[in-house]
């Protein structure tokens, strides 16, 4: 009896200790790696311009050409996404016209949950014009540790291709301003 | 020793058979009970595509009574049943349906939002969402007489994930019957709308 429920706990915590491969994660942590997402290279010949890629395939967050890539966490059916949205959007106006961030510090969004037809909806819907990828099947929702939305995180590449997460922060932009600011901060760039 | 390890399974099984967390707005907090991943579909369809729709009245959030008919050769209607108020999925259903109220109009048809959750109980959770434009209705006495009605009320007395569409004749054009423990696609419903036009 104690034999088999020592047997059968094992195997619960053999369980237990894979599950994260599935997806079962905690949220990114400042000053860890951006686990493993990647995307298929958009065939918006802007959007590829924007990124720094080429061709087709699928690429890796830090494989943009930038020194600083923000991810937002977003869904269309989330109602603080869609309230901060035309805020996103006047970030993403602000971060573009700085002569000093807009080639450095580039801005993608991923609709957890939301289907192609959705993102695109959601994009004509609020104007919205960085590069919005879509995670139907919450693949990469799950990988990034099922954080709610808003969620925002930031990572710093380094020239050698490494990186590390500089921000990781549930809840919306609320202030364009603001949240430049906080960008310049971690970015170093200023 | 047998106590602990007794212990320690069962807390291993109970975080291993919780069921997925579906992306979750923050709007809601923390408020949002995870009932865990449910039987897909626990009812037998009673009505079909090209069936009339069975008519209903229902109250309202806002304090009407709201019959089906009502819209009778005026809008096509959308039935949205949901599960339960405060729960994962359905939390972040009807405020996309919010946002996509152009799909709607362009198509000449309402949304009528259904659960078997009581008045206030809806009230305190669709304020969370923001206003919504369609009406919310509440099935909750009898228990779940209009979903039973639809063929969309589970044993444990809530709903399916059930989408109708419904003609101004009154006459049911597309039923989706999901998975409870996913939201359908928006591009699906959408598509379905077009076709009323054809």
């Amino acid at each position: 009896m104690r034999k088999s429920l020592m047997g059968f706990a094992s195997i619960l915590f053999v369980i237990a200790a894979v599950l994260p491969s599935f997806g079962q994660s905690a949220p990114p942590q400042e000053g860890g790696a951006l686990p493993k997402i990647s995307f298929p290279v958009p065939q918006d010949q802007a959007y590829q311009q924007y990124l720094g890629l080429k061709g087709g395939g699928t690429f890796l967050v830090p494989q943009i050409k930038a020194k600083v890539v923000i991810v937002q966490i977003f869904s269309m059916y989330c109602p603080h996404c869609q309230k901060d949205a035309p805020v996103a959007n006047e970030f993403f106006s602000k971060l573009s016209a700085d002569g000093k961030l807009k080639d450095s510090v580039k801005l993608i969004g991923i609709g957890a949950g939301n289907s192609d037809f959705e993102i695109d909806f959601f994009r004509k819907q609020y104007g919205i014009k960085f590069p919005l990828f879509s995670d139907g099947d919450f693949e990469i929702h799950k990988i990034i540790g099922e954080v709610r939305t808003p969620y925002f995180i930031a990572i710093k590449i380094n020239k050698n291709g490494t990186h590390k997460i500089v921000y990781s922060k549930l809840g919306g932009i609320e202030n364009a301003d603001e949240f430049l600011n906080k960008v310049k901060s971690f970015s170093g760039i200023k | 020793m047998i106590k602990t390890l007794k212990y320690i399974a069962s807390l291993l099984v109970v975080v291993l058979m919780a069921g997925p967390v579906f992306s979750l707005s923050d709007a809601y907090k923390n408020n949002i009970y995870n009932p865990g991943d449910l039987k897909p579909v626990d009812s037998v369809a009673r009505v079909k595509a090209g069936d009339k729709a069975p008519d209903f009245t229902l109250p309202s959030i806002s304090g009407e009574r709201i019959s089906l008919s009502d819209y009778r050769g005026k809008k096509n209607v959308v039935l949205s049943f949901v599960p339960a108020a405060w729960t994962p999925v359905c939390s972040d259903q009807w405020p996309g349906y919010n946002l996509a109220k152009s799909f709607f109009d362009e198509n000449d048809a309402v949304m009528l939002g259904i659960t078997v959750d009581n008045i206030p109980t809806l009230y305190a959770w669709t304020n969370q969402m923001g206003k919504l434009w369609f009406p919310v209705l509440s099935d909750f006495w009898p228990h779940g007489a209009v979903a039973d009605i639809y063929g969309v009320l589970r044993t444990s007395g809530v709903t399916e994930r059930a989408l109708f569409v419904i003609d101004k004749e009154g006459i049911i054009r597309y039923v989706n019957v999901g998975d409870i423990n996913k939201r359908p696609e928006l591009g699906a419903l959408v598509t379905e709308l077009r076709k009323l036009k054809k």
